[in-house]
């Protein structure tokens, strides 16, 4: 198997469902850079370099670079989708949701419902995520819980190259609306990746890792700072279970509630905020279905209640750490 | 039908036809009858739906479209079954236009299982993609992208579809009507806004609220413009065909500035006490569509009084036996409330 970057695989996804399936468009600002300029054509490949290659394979009617416009142009994938195209609209950064969340929110999220199941909606609206670039309180933003929150968006957050294109390649092919969320720093993280077509599919968390004292429930890039965290802590003789839900919607409640049964202890980690958070979700579904099999508290690691901070200090106090894993596991183990 | 009109040949009745409406008044008689029933259609379904509001058998409010019915219809005479429109909180009159069943509509706004969609959207969501009617929407604006969206579609799976955005006076000071009108241009798209102006934002005249002029800002965007009394049902015929034909043969975008009035207050459940009593019967006496069509058809003896009495009898006919149906049917089962949320979740 090809070792492949985050990055790459994506990339892979996009070529070939675009080869596979006309019906597939895809539109976002810069997806190629360059559009209408002399130099350089595809000179991006998009801002982080993840849809590089496209515009040549498949030109600007399927590739559409278009103004810096969310409200227009994701209102108008919506639109496409519900008449026949199966768009693959970018939101260059999550935050930028802010001003088109009434497309996505009241009117993809709803569209199924209010007509009565009588329309579908295959949209997928990729976008970036997560601090860690420096890039301040506007650009950084872990926003996942907010679209997990609405019925009718399904929530991908993959934390892995295999993940991100077998997940990505589903929510093509899904018929529902789908956020897919990438962490800019996991871009450049390498992993095994097929050269060949494959799909995940939505609602089937991932056991990343078995243990014994404690299971660590971590989504998208936490996924790999609990498997720090696990690794020194198996220096120490604890041994931590890892669970990465995949998808925040729908959710594999049966497979968080199985392993907690199992093991009693659980440490969710969350890049999110913490207030109405997915970790606090998670928790609540797992006090509900788990209380006589609960050992302990269940301990919650997420940012802290505070918009992301610039300066490099700060900013890195914010992420959660395995440090941070480490302490919340050992004030629940050792009990 | 008397005999002697039916003996008249197009070309005898054109020579009495006053200029300005040579394009409407060229319809067959079957159209006109057509056109006709359609507008008294959506003035009684909305008549009726006020009525029944007062029973308290209606949940929550509406928005009616009465006064309007003659941009809805004008304009929709120009699509093709399959063009798509997107419509607005005031919807009833752009859906009846569009085709969708009066009966399941009716049974919509009850609530009711038979209805367009299920008793689950309601009179702000009716919404029927068999007939291209992409949804009334409870979002102010928010139709325009979605309608860009479907004419994209239409453009690049060259089906030679045209959509038509409906909106509001009050819709044009959304951020996403002026993105929607960049996006169509820039995209060539094959896409008609129709602007309805009843000069009310709700309850807020638009002159307070609104700088400039509608099709300056169109124009702004190089999107050609067309101002159009909206009370005479053949000038909009003839502004929506030019619009639609230049969609329809890829010259993009156009946009219709619809001058109509609004008969109700903002909702149905507004007393409308801001507009005064002298303006109100000022509107209804000198600016009803249904009137100004009786008028021009029969200055020209191409419909006489008998055959229009003749549509408004069936009409009322129908209203009725839609409002009868929708006492009748049940509301969804509440195994309804969680259905239909996805295709498929888990």
């Amino acid at each position: 198997m090809a070792k492949k970057s985050f990055r790459q695989a994506l990339n892979d996804a996009l070529h070939s469902e675009m080869a596979r399936d006309p019906r597939v468009i895809m539109m976002g600002e810069d997806l190629t850079g360059g559009a209408g300029a002399n130099g350089v054509k595809d000179a991006w490949g998009g801002p982080f370099g993840v849809t590089r290659g496209l515009l040549g394979a498949f030109g600007p009617d399927r590739v559409r670079d278009t103004p810096i416009s969310e409200a227009a142009f994701i209102g108008a994938a919506a639109g496409a989708a519900l008449t026949g195209l199966r768009p693959i609209a970018e939101i260059m950064f999550v935050d930028f949701a802010g001003v088109c969340l009434d497309q996505i929110m009241n009117q993809a999220a709803k569209f199924r419902y209010m007509f009565g199941g009588r329309a579908k909606t295959p949209l997928v609206i990729r976008a970036t995520y997560g601090a860690g670039s420096r890039s301040g309180s506007q650009h950084t933003q872990a926003l996942h819980a907010i679209f997990t929150h609405i019925p009718g968006l399904k929530v991908v957050i993959p934390s892995n190259p295999y993940d991100a294109k077998g997940l990505l390649l589903q929510a093509i092919r899904d018929d529902d609306p789908v956020i897919f969320l990438e962490h800019k720093m996991l871009y450049d993280t390498v992993g095994e990746v097929p050269d060949a077509s494959y799909t995940i599919p939505f609602g089937e968390a991932r056991v990343v890792r078995d243990g014994k004292d404690v299971v660590i429930i971590a989504v998208g890039r936490m996924v790999s700072v609990a498997e720090d965290a696990a690794r020194s802590l198996a220096a120490e003789g604890i041994s931590a279970s890892i669970v990465d839900p995949r998808t925040t919607s729908p959710l594999d409640e049966d497979t968080l509630v199985e392993v907690t049964e199992k093991i009693g202890r659980v440490v969710i980690v969350d890049e999110g905020n913490p207030r109405c958070g997915v970790a606090a979700d998670i928790s609540a579904l797992l006090a509900d279905q788990c209380f006589d099999a609960l050992k302990a508290p269940i301990k919650l690691v997420t940012a802290p209640h505070t918009p992301v901070p610039y300066a490099p200090n700060l900013e890195d106090a914010y992420v959660p750490t395995p440090d941070a894993v480490i302490k919340a596991v050992k004030s629940i183990v050792k009990r | 039908m008397s005999a002697d009109i039916r003996s008249r040949t197009p070309q005898e009745m054109m020579k009495d036809l006053p200029e300005d409406n040579m394009s409407g008044l060229q319809l067959s008689q079957d159209k006109l009858i057509e056109v006709y029933r359609s507008m008294r259609t959506i003035r009684r379904f909305e008549e009726r739906v006020m009525d029944e509001m007062a029973t308290g058998d209606i949940p929550g409010n509406t928005h009616l479209y009465a006064g309007q019915e003659a941009s809805a219809v004008g304009i929709c005479l120009q699509l093709r079954e399959d063009d798509y429109i997107s419509s607005t909180h005031r919807g009833h009159g752009h859906s009846i236009a569009k085709g969708v069943d009066i009966d399941s509509m009716m049974a919509e706004i009850f609530g009711r299982a038979t209805g367009t969609c299920g008793g689950k959207g309601g009179s702000q969501h009716i919404a029927d993609i068999s007939k291209g009617m992409l949804g009334a929407n409870g979002i102010v604006a928010a139709g325009a992208p979605i309608t860009c969206g479907a004419a994209l579609s239409a453009k690049l799976l060259g089906t030679g579809q045209v959509a038509v955005a409906f909106a509001g006076d009050g819709a044009m000071n959304e951020g996403v009507m002026s993105e929607s009108f960049n996006l169509a241009k820039i995209w060539n798209l094959p896409i008609v806004f129709a602007i309805e102006d009843n000069g009310f934002g709700e309850a807020t005249a638009n002159e307070h609220v609104s700088a400039g002029s509608f099709t300056r800002r169109a124009e702004s965007y190089d999107i050609p413009s067309i101002e159009v009394d909206g009370t005479d049902v053949f000038k909009v015929y003839e502004a929506a065909g030019e619009a639609v034909e230049r969609a329809r043969n890829g010259g993009g975008p156009t946009m219709l500035h619809i001058h109509v009035p609004r008969y109700y207050g903002h909702y149905s459940g507004d007393p409308d006490t801001y507009r005064t009593p002298e303006e109100k019967a000022a509107m209804r006496n000198n600016r009803d569509c249904l009137s100004i069509f009786r008028k021009h058809v029969k200055e020209v003896s191409l419909l006489d009084s008998a055959e229009l009495d003749a549509v408004d009898e069936a009409v009322e006919a129908a209203i009725d036996h839609a409002v009868a149906a929708a006492r009748a049917a049940p509301f969804p089962p509440l195994s309804a409330l969680t259905t239909d949320v996805y295709v498929k979740y888990l």
